[in-house]
């Protein structure tokens, strides 16, 4: 029962983050809906995951959404999209279909239980470690992102100065 | 079909990656277009953990998680600063208005 509020609880999040008309409060919606796949995660076994998808998904990232909406402010009036409504849906429905037929068969996949399981220190550090080398080159490449959303904001206040 | 931990967390990406799908089809804001994919990449996300356990490996399932949580962050940021930067010039967030580039 608990599992299934948190799914219901997970997909009318999701659906309130992209049908709320305020930009800030889409941030917000966003942030339960991590924080509520931090829970699912945790609930699949994945504790170390869960952690990081709670203190990055739901705290790091809606903080950069909140900062970003606040230098670019709120934009309420947007033209019609020009994608029909039939369109739409009938991608969706075939996209979903599809996904849902495909992934299926993976659920009568028998659980073949705990007992393999290695620690992720080290899955991540030694069979994984390209992979966590690419995360360190992301992160770089996040840090330029952060100096791009910074770096116009100082200029306008330089601007300001000089004038 | 019974509804146990794998059947709902696979209702609830299937919806995820639904609602983020649609979310990037009918949204015109730039940064709701960020928040869309993050819902998708949710669901992408849930998904990767979830084989993980259904294969009984649930460490490789949370490596690849984690990689994902790194990518869609960066991602996240990245279209964010693009998303400023494009009302700082521009002066709107539609995409629909950003039509430059054809011309």
């Amino acid at each position: 029962m608990v599992y299934i509020l948190i799914a219901t609880g997970l997909l009318v999040c999701a659906i309130q983050s992209i049908r709320s008309p305020r930009m800030l409060h889409s941030a917000l919606w966003l942030a339960g809906a991590s924080a509520l796949t931090a829970l699912m995660l945790y609930m699949l076994g994945a504790p170390e995951v869960a952690v990081i998808e709670l203190s990055v998904g739901a705290g790091l990232v809606t903080v950069l959404f909140v900062f970003a909406i606040n230098i670019s402010g709120e934009e309420l009036q947007l033209s019609q999209h020009s994608i029909p409504q039939t369109l739409v849906w009938i991608v969706l429905f075939v996209v979903i279909t599809l996904a849902g037929l495909l992934s299926l068969p993976a659920l009568n996949t028998p659980f073949s239980g705990p007992e393999q399981a290695t620690q992720l220190r080290i899955t991540l550090w030694e069979d994984r470690s390209l992979d966590v080398l690419l995360q360190i080159l992301l992160i770089f490449a996040g840090i330029l992102g952060v100096l791009g959303l910074l770096s116009g904001h100082d200029e306008k206040q330089s601007e300001g100065k000089d004038l | 079909m019974n509804l146990n931990v794998s059947s709902i967390a696979f209702i609830a990406i299937i919806g995820l990656l639904g609602i983020g799908l649609y979310g990037l089809l009918i949204t015109r804001n730039l940064i709701k277009v960020v928040v869309a994919l993050q819902v998708l990449v949710k669901g992408a996300m849930i998904f990767v953990v979830l084989a993980g356990h259904l294969v009984g490996d649930v460490e490789i399932g949370q490596s690849m998680a984690l990689t994902v949580i790194v990518a869609d962050t960066i991602v996240a940021v990245i279209g964010l600063a693009l998303a400023v930067q494009v009302r700082r010039r521009f002066g709107t967030l539609d995409v629909k208005a950003l039509t430059t580039l054809r011309r």
